[in-house]
């Protein structure tokens, strides 16, 4: 293993992440707020699908990410509503936005099978920074949308630790009684991230079908979604752990094409199990470890909030 | 203008009816909506979808072929659901139990079939009862949360079985598709008549009666539903939650398989890649839709096995085939938000508030 085999392949982990960093990064926000969102595999279908869509017929990857994230964001809404204002069951719920969300986006990609994408991501460097040993060519020779992914991590770490709206964000998730007798409005709030949670997943479907693999194919997602629901929890509801844990994740996926060009005689089936295992293993270790440092889910996280029965 | 919930003590039985009905209907219109911008005639497509499940009688018969591995799989999850076990790894329960049923036929191919056949119906159940146990455990002793993980190893079970059929049990004089080869005849379930109709059915009829039996007239039963609707309560009472996890993980796992064992013995006749069409995901959504009732499942499975066999219908107009993922995912979508009107009583009351303290803040 020579050194710039490693940086490839270190640079292939941060651009297989990234699709996972954006949603985990919205579906912590959602839980935050103590909405359980199991959608995500399927709001990120739709964005994945109507940002291609928009991108094919506008010639715009701009305008695409936006429609990903308006998508992602009404896919969202559905869950809000249901759960929010009809309490319905979280876990159910979440399902259903996924059946649908992966039916959604067959039925309006089935005439972008096969076409090509008129626009892409490209990678571009990042002035000076890209010229830092190992870190640059990693981390700073990449497309605009992971440059976005650092930002947005980096804003919404700032606004869940530092700010008024991050404090109200915690206290409706851990305690939404409380909150509501201190004049928060629970309702506004949990509708709020669970809708911004959308249309970061949506963003996530975009990266892959307009930067990590620019096409459309039917739930071309693979359960990247719920390796994000899972890393939520490995990353205790942290944005600042979601990075490293995406980029792990991106690794291991990433891992298995370079193995294969390396020549070494395993089944691509094993190899695409990869990530699969690692996040089931991984999950195991983590909860066993949370349950001993005593590191919990927002406490009100699945349960549906009811005024008349403070 | 003010609206309130009053939380009702039993659920309204009227709207229990009404509920699943209005709910299907009313996504239907919606799915209308978007076949209408998609430029094909709603009207057209479920005349068509009607037409082909329900009004042949070779409709009628696909629509049992398909609501078998339905009821099947819809009963383990429910039995999981009914103590709060979100198992959503019914698809990859099946695979599983469909893979262990191939290796005992094309193992043992010149078995007798009254040998071969139990011994694949116990293997592909003790195969679906492995891999629900597998994330049950963790689920049990330290909480992993098993709606993850039960749909994480969906993919790998899938992984597994197309290793099989594209590598070493792949048919050599297949032409290079990926199938195993044809079983011998005494692996392959007895049908009714032409139809395609096997004797799944009868495996899916007993298992509904004793999944019914078991929780509604035994002591397990009980501590299943004690433990569900509360497990504070269940745990005062020196129920053990843990081994009662692994055993329900392992029946309901146990019946996907089984739902396996029986699409590759009694349909296929071979395992082959995509052997399901999402069986184990529709089974979440007849499984809710029945409200967990083993018998109103019956139905709903075959309601819903109907949608599939319209579902290949309306691909001939042109639809994709994942419509009818998108239509089940909006009927769940108005039973989950119907299910408001079952549970609480809704007062519009006009003109000036009462103010109760309760209500300032």
């Amino acid at each position: 293993m020579d050194s710039a085999f490693i940086v490839t392949m270190l640079a292939t982990a941060v651009t297989a992440g990234t699709p996972i960093l954006f949603a985990a990064l919205g579906e912590t926000l959602t839980e935050k707020s103590g909405i359980l969102n199991l959608g995500v595999e399927g709001m990120m279908l739709v964005g994945a699908v109507s940002g291609f869509l928009i991108t094919v017929s506008t010639q715009s990857p701009w305008l695409g990410v936006v429609a990903a994230m308006v998508a992602g964001g009404f896919m969202a809404l559905i869950h809000a509503f249901l759960t929010i204002t009809l309490r319905a069951n979280q876990v159910v719920s979440g399902l259903a936005l996924t059946i649908f969300g992966s039916g959604l986006s067959g039925f309006l990609g089935k005439s972008l099978i096969g076409v090509p994408a008129p626009a892409s991501f490209k990678a571009f460097s990042v002035p000076f920074l890209a010229d830092i040993p190992l870190i640059g060519p990693v981390f700073f020779r990449q497309d605009a949308l992971v440059y976005l992914s650092y930002i947005l991590v980096f804003l919404f770490a700032v606004i869940i630790y530092k700010t008024r709206w991050g404090l109200s964000l915690t206290a409706v998730g851990e305690n939404p009684a409380a909150a509501d007798a201190v004049g928060i409005s629970v309702y506004k709030t949990r509708y709020l991230y669970v809708i911004l949670g959308g249309m970061l997943a949506g963003l996530g479907g975009a990266y892959l079908s307009l930067a990590y693999a620019p096409s459309w194919l039917e739930n071309m997602t693979a359960g990247r979604g719920w390796i994000a629901v899972a890393l939520v929890i490995f990353a205790t509801w942290n944005p600042i752990k979601c990075i490293v844990g995406s980029y792990i994740f991106g690794g291991v996926d990433a891992l298995g094409f370079r193995i294969q060009t390396r020549g070494f005689e395993i089944s691509p089936f094993f190899l695409q199990m990869l990530p699969y295992i690692c996040t089931i293993v991984v999950l195991i270790l983590i909860t066993r470890e949370t349950k001993t440092r005593r590191i919990s889910a927002p406490g009100a996280l699945g349960l549906p909030y009811d005024r008349e029965e403070r | 203008m003010k609206i309130t919930l009053e939380k009702r003590l039993t659920p309204s039985t009227l709207m229990l009816v009404a509920v699943p009905l209005v709910s299907v209907l009313l996504a239907l219109l919606v799915g209308s909506v978007f076949f209408f911008i998609n430029g094909t005639n709603p009207f057209e497509v479920y005349t068509m979808l009607v037409k082909s499940a329900f009004a042949t009688s070779y409709g009628l018969t696909e629509t049992v072929v398909k609501a078998i591995p339905l009821m099947l799989a819809g009963l383990g999850v429910s039995l999981a659901f009914r103590m709060q076990l979100w198992n959503i790894g019914a698809e990859g329960q099946l695979y599983m139990g469909a893979v262990a049923a191939t290796w005992a036929a094309l193992t043992f191919p010149d078995l007798p079939a009254f040998v071969l056949l139990p011994m694949m119906l116990v293997l592909g159940f003790l195969a679906g009862a492995f891999w629900a146990l597998l994330p049950a455990i963790p689920r049990a002793y330290l909480k992993v949360n098993e709606t993850i993980t039960t749909l994480l190893m969906n993919y790998v079970a899938i992984l597994w079985a197309d290793y099989l059929v594209y590598g070493p049990w792949k048919d050599p004089e297949g032409f290079n598709f990926p199938l195993t080869p044809k079983f011998s005849s005494s692996a392959l379930l007895p049908t009714l008549g032409q139809t395609r109709i096997h004797l799944g059915l009868i495996f899916a009829i007993i298992a509904a009666i004793t999944v019914y039996i078991l929780i509604r007239h035994t002591k397990w039963g009980y501590e299943v539903r004690v433990i569900g609707e509360s497990p504070a309560a269940a745990r005062y009472s020196g129920m053990n939650i843990k081994k009662n996890i692994c055993l329900v993980m392992l029946i309901s796992g146990g019946l996907a398989g089984i739902a396996g064992m029986s699409e590759v013995s009694g349909i296929a006749g071979r395992l082959q890649h995509g052997l399901s069409p999402g069986y184990g995901y529709t089974a979440i959504i007849v499984a809710w839709l029945a409200r967990l009732h083993p018998f109103t499942l019956a139905l709903v499975s075959f309601l819903l096995g109907g949608l599939l066999v319209g579902g290949y219908a309306i691909q001939l107009i042109g639809l994709p085939a994942a419509t009818v993922n998108m239509l089940q995912g909006l009927i769940l979508f108005f039973v989950l938000g119907g299910q408001i009107f079952t549970n609480y009583n809704i007062k519009i009351s006009l003109g000036h508030k009462k103010t109760t303290p309760k209500e300032v803040g």
